[in-house]
């Protein structure tokens, strides 16, 4: 996701526009691009979702098995969250083991969706401390248009909330789908010298100073945060980005619970 | 998902007029659907719908070869990664190659390099990267015919496409492209590519048992859907690339801006800053 150079002359574009309130793209800057979300894009998934965030396109499996829980928790299901910058998606990427970035940023859409209490995980205890359900949150990022946090979550919650877990399959009884009980929403604000952006398009990411993603629940209250890049934020900044990831929150939530 | 599991080892995959479980006839073809240039940031790129496959195909190049010892310094390297993403398949597949992906890999980088015009571009690669994001068997064919429209939506001088097919036996019958079950049950599986244009084969594999003629039977079959999928690629690429009167009314120049207090240097449009934005 770093390493790429911007041009001189974009980022004084970028940044004249900023400074009168305008970006590349025509939006304001707390404006997000369009979000469409396709589910059960893929049938050998238990659930799955397309996101499209502007330019960005990702795609998202739900894949379950049984498995032993960890001794620590031994009546709750297992969750696991693995991004792959897949080298289509970007001149940048390279096959191989994940990088540092991919790394984080499966943690940071693992942390929101945890963190949230998003799915129900004592539900999904079979025999405590034997068998519980094992989720695998498998990300592909396929085409990298920037702002990846926040495409990778959105993916993430609604091919969760797409999951139908194949309990007969595994002679459990009869499939029931996945048990949902919040709405985490990861906003995501990028900082351009002293200009706050939201949801940064590729230029405007590759020409932050800092990042600052920050993940909602339904009830506006704070699930998960991550600050990211080697610039700094001031307080006051910090709670501007929680209060608009707060209303962004309100305005996608409904696109993620539509099913 | 789990229906693979009911089918017992010896049940009938076709009946006796001739029609397999999803009711094709032997010589038939699943239903396939390509889009050509479907992501923003590669230099070309296809998507291909085949029966229950889904795979999306992309090409970068000619770049630079990395690592620079790999460089030829007489030609271009075709360098193709299959992968198989870890949801397309009813056991979660470990993410990263396996011995079968990089052999997949190996044999679809070696059918494009017979047709690339590698002499023309010294020192770099032409990188092709094959996502199996639903897999349903044939999926090196689908992925090889998407990855030639891809080849061509990036621009990369051919000598033509290349299609790819596969036909195999099941229950002593030979059929065309067979589907998951079939080929997990059935009794032989043979996939090939060609260049449609001169016949030429470029890909050639085949597991169980086939006895000459039946070989025979299933290239013939093979042979006749890489023709008809041949058309479907060019289909693919004239939508992708005809012109109607309608987009061009849309494209005419707009009504220019009223200029800012003082005249200022034009920045030229988000597009004109090329592949990178330099």
């Amino acid at each position: 996701m770093s390493g790429e150079i911007v041009s001189e002359l974009m980022r004084a574009h970028v940044y004249r526009l900023a400074s009168m309130g305008q970006r590349v793209d025509g939006r304001v800057l707390d404006e997000t691009r369009k979000v469409t979300i396709e589910r059960s894009f893929v049938g050998t998934a238990e659930g799955s979702a397309r996101v499209k965030l502007g330019n960005t396109d990702i795609l998202v499996g739900i894949k379950m098995s049984v498995g032993e829980p960890y001794p620590d928790t031994p009546n709750t299901g297992v969750l696991s969250t693995s991004v792959e910058l897949i080298p289509m998606a970007s001149p940048t990427f390279e096959a191989g083991p994940p990088r540092p970035d991919a790394i984080e940023l499966a943690r940071v859409v693992d942390r929101g969706i945890r963190e949230s209490k998003m799915v129900n995980m004592e539900k999904l205890c079979i025999t405590p401390k034997e068998k519980v359900w094992v989720m695998f949150i498998d990300i592909h990022v396929l085409d990298y248009g920037g702002n990846l946090f926040d495409a990778c979550s959105y993916g993430a919650v609604a091919a969760l909330s797409s999951t139908i877990v194949p309990a007969k399959a595994h002679g459990l009884g009869e499939d029931f789908p996945l048990p949902v009980d919040h709405w985490p929403v990861s906003v995501t604000t990028s900082k351009i010298k002293d200009i706050l952006v939201v949801d940064p398009s590729l230029d405007e990411e590759r020409m932050a100073d800092a990042r600052l993603t920050v993940t909602t629940d339904e009830n506006g209250d704070i699930r998960a945060m991550q600050k990211g890049l080697s610039g700094s934020f001031s307080y006051d900044e910090v709670k501007r980005i929680i209060e608009t990831a707060q209303r962004v929150g309100r305005e996608i939530r409904p696109l993620l619970r539509s099913t | 998902m789990g229906d693979i599991e009911h089918i017992e080892k010896g049940m009938k995959l076709i009946t006796a007029n001739g029609r397999r479980l999803d009711g094709r006839k032997a010589d038939e073809l699943r239903p396939v659907r390509i889009e050509a240039g479907v992501l923003r940031r590669a230099d070309g790129s296809a998507y291909i719908e085949w029966g229950g496959n889904k795979v999306l195909a992309a090409v970068y190049g000619p770049r630079e070869a990395h690592p620079r010892h790999l460089q030829d310094p007489a030609r271009a390297l075709v360098q193709c990664r299959y992968n198989m993403a870890p949801f397309s398949v009813s056991d979660r597949k470990r993410p990263g190659p396996d011995r079968r992906s990089v052999e997949i890999s190996k044999v679809i980088s070696e059918a494009f390099s017979s047709v690339v015009f590698k002499e023309q571009f010294p020192r770099t690669s032409v990188d092709i990267f094959i996502e199996v994001l639903q897999a349903d068997a044939g999926t090196r064919c689908a992925g090889l015919t998407a990855a030639s429209v891809a080849l061509a939506d990036a621009g990369v001088p051919m000598r033509d496409l290349v299609t790819s097919c596969a036909s195999g036996k099941i229950n002593g019958v030979v059929c065309l492209d067979l589907n998951k079950e079939e080929d997990n049950f059935g009794d032989a599986d043979c996939p090939m590519a060609i260049v449609p244009r001169t016949g030429e084969v470029v890909l050639l594999q085949m597991d169980g048992h086939l006895t000459y003629d039946e070989f025979q039977k299933a290239m013939q079959l093979s042979i006749g859907a890489a023709h008809r999928l041949y058309e479907m690629q060019r289909d693919a690429l004239r939508r992708r690339y005809s012109v109607t009167l309608e987009d061009i009314l849309k494209e005419s120049p707009p009504a220019r801006a009223p200029p800012m207090e003082e005249p200022e240097p034009q920045l030229p449009a988000e597009d004109d800053f090329g592949p990178e934005g330099i």
